[in-house]
């Protein structure tokens, strides 16, 4: 059986809502008005052990309620969830012993505390053994590079070292399946990439089985073998990125500098996506026009500086893909 | 002894931090201080107005001091307010995280709302059983002074009792907290609670001071055992049968607010929303 399994999962939220101003304002003292949001409306997939799955969509598209229900945290309204052979909520204590979570955008370190301190305290939390414990630590210190850290209190924290920090404390105890909600959102280049090795590493040699949220294309890029498109509450793609990417967005882009002003080409089964001055970026389908015979068609009549192919950026595939759903929240 | 190790490692860590905090100690201790002193000059003022109702008070001027100060130093130990963190944790979305450990959610609030109100009462008490207890005395103000226990049997009394106050205080700070979990919100809770808690613990006034009709229902209401009762304890107004049945009531409140608090918790993270993200 899967390690993970969501069969037609359910979650509705209540919205006060009002009517703005002064009027609005004593409406809603006599009458409240709710209405029912929808936030998950039967999202089903399956996840095997070592498998590490992107999961995409809009702000609103259900990604969060999703991990938060498969933590245990919230109760869905519908449908069926099992993690580890249980179902989050009802058996949350034995269940959240075996899953690791950071959000990224909370902390779940003590904002008092030094660093070291709320390790020592998540070794008590998780009734973890001394000697065990000391050597997962001092592996996850070395990883994430926290040595410089540890003594300082989590509120004087750069945001790159507090998620360095936070993923750490998500893994002291070892899990098998680890959440992450936005792990990257906000850090710098070189924190990026700390954090995805990290994942790699854990995924690729310890086979813990990563389930990872983002709006950073570049992190599914690097990390997710299989992608998961989630918008209005549905699963809108399972499939890996590049499948998704071949359905979508198939075309490339041809990036050309002439010698001379940019000549007005009329090829067939080829757009003029942008022109400035000497150099023009134009999109082909690659099925119809192969690269080679485009090139070698421009070369032959116009004197070219430089040229190179490109694909269409992760962003803008994902943008279109969005697009072609509706997946963006109004 | 495993069992417990995550419960006390919580407590601990909330205490230790708690006690950081100085200033605010001081700050409490200062308040507190003032304010005790002129509730000590207005009984002092009734007292002596009124020789005839006073000799039928079922407290002495000086049982009543002794309580005012005990008062005034334990305040930080009644649920006032709701434990900050929570109310934090809340309204931050912080919440998750804390049902993310592998712990019973309700033991693990309760630890740490206890932690925060020891960890508050201790150094207040202290300077205040500096200031009341021995700086007056040796100023020559001994009449105004906090006096040790009645007798040795009131100060065993008092012991027992001291823990079942901390007890049934964590207890209550835990439906404030529920209340602030299911509204989203601290402060009407805390002024609401804040008023119920300075009147019917006896800060405000001595419930045995209270008319005769109410000092019955006054006795077996929650807020008594959080206050009034140990202090009665101390100053030997509560003895033998009655004394006895004083610490039954804090363990009686005590654990009916642990029922309700799990059940209400329950209820609470059924429907719980996590705001932000």
């Amino acid at each position: 059986m899967s390690q993970i399994l969501v069969e037609d999962l359910a979650k509705t939220y209540r919205v006060s809502e009002r009517d703005p101003g002064l009027v609005g304002a004593l409406k809603g003292l006599v009458r409240r008005r709710h209405r029912v949001v929808e936030a998950l409306k039967g999202v089903s997939f399956s996840l095997e052990a070592g498998e590490l799955l992107g999961f995409i969509g809009p702000n609103g598209a259900g990604k969060s309620t999703t991990i938060k229900i498969l933590s245990g945290i919230l109760k869905p309204d519908g449908g069926r969830v099992v993690v580890n052979g249980r179902v989050p909520f009802d058996d949350r204590i034995a269940h959240v012993a075996e899953i690791g979570v950071v959000f990224g955008q909370r902390t779940q370190l003590w904002w008092d505390l030094p660093v070291a301190d709320g390790f020592d305290l998540l070794r008590d939390i998780y009734r973890l053994a001394p000697d065990r414990y000391r050597r997962t630590r001092d592996e996850l210190v070395a990883l994430l590079r926290l040595e410089r850290v540890l003594d300082q209190p989590v509120r004087q924290l750069s945001l790159g070292q507090r998620m360095r920090a936070e993923i750490a404390a998500a893994l002291l105890h070892e899990p098998p399946v680890l959440f992450l909600d936005e792990p990257t959102i906000g850090l710098d280049a070189p924190s990026k990439l700390a954090v995805r090795e990290v994942v790699k590493r854990l995924n690729r040699e310890r086979g813990v089985t990563v389930l990872l949220t983002t709006h950073d294309m570049h992190d599914i890029e690097a990390l997710a073998q299989r992608v998961i498109v989630i918008g209005h509450g549905r699963v809108l793609a399972d499939s890996p990125f590049e499948a998704l990417r071949a359905g979508v967005l198939a075309e490339r882009r041809l990036l050309v500098d002439f010698a001379h002003d940019a000549p007005n080409l009329a090829l067939d089964g080829v757009t003029v996506r942008a022109r400035d001055g000497q150099s023009l970026e134009l999109a082909f389908d690659p099925a119809r026009t192969p690269a080679p015979a485009l090139i070698a068609a421009i070369a032959a009549e116009h004197a070219v500086v430089d040229i190179h192919v490109e694909q269409p950026a992760i962003e803008e595939v994902i943008a279109r893909f969005y697009d072609l759903h509706g997946a963006v929240e109004a | 002894m495993e069992l417990a190790r995550p419960y006390a490692a919580a407590f601990a860590s909330r205490f230790l931090l708690m006690l950081q905090y100085r200033a605010a100690a001081i700050a409490g201790f200062a308040t507190q201080c003032w304010w005790g002193g002129i509730k000590v000059m207005i009984y002092a003022a009734f007292f002596a107005a009124a020789p005839a109702a006073a000799a039928e008070a079922p407290m002495t001027l000086a049982q009543v001091i002794t309580y005012t100060w005990l008062a005034q130093a334990l305040l930080a130990l009644t649920p006032w307010s709701a434990d900050p963190e929570i109310a934090l944790a809340v309204r931050t979305g912080g919440v998750a995280y804390d049902r993310l450990r592998p712990l019973d959610t309700y033991a693990l609030w309760y630890v740490r709302g206890a932690a925060w109100m020891a960890s508050r009462a201790v150094p207040r008490a202290t300077l205040m059983l500096l200031a009341a207890g021995f700086v007056l005395p040796l100023i020559g103000l001994s009449d105004w002074a906090w006096k040790p226990p009645a007798t040795f049997a009131a100060a065993a009394f008092f012991a027992a009792s001291l823990p079942l106050a901390l007890a049934l205080s964590a207890a209550f700070l835990m439906i404030v907290n529920l209340v602030v979990a299911a509204t989203l919100t601290d402060r009407g809770p805390n002024v609401l609670f804040n008023a119920l808690t300075i009147v019917f613990s006896g800060n405000l006034l001595p419930l045995a001071l209270y008319p005769d009709w109410a000092r019955t229902a006054l006795l077996v209401q929650p807020f008594a055992g959080m206050l009034d009762i140990p202090l009665r304890l101390y100053v030997g107004e509560l003895q033998g049968a009655a004394a006895f049945a004083g610490l039954a009531l804090q363990a009686f409140w005590t654990l009916a607010l642990v029922v309700l608090g799990r059940w209400a918790l329950a209820r609470v993270m059924c429907r719980l929303e996590v705001q932000g993200g």
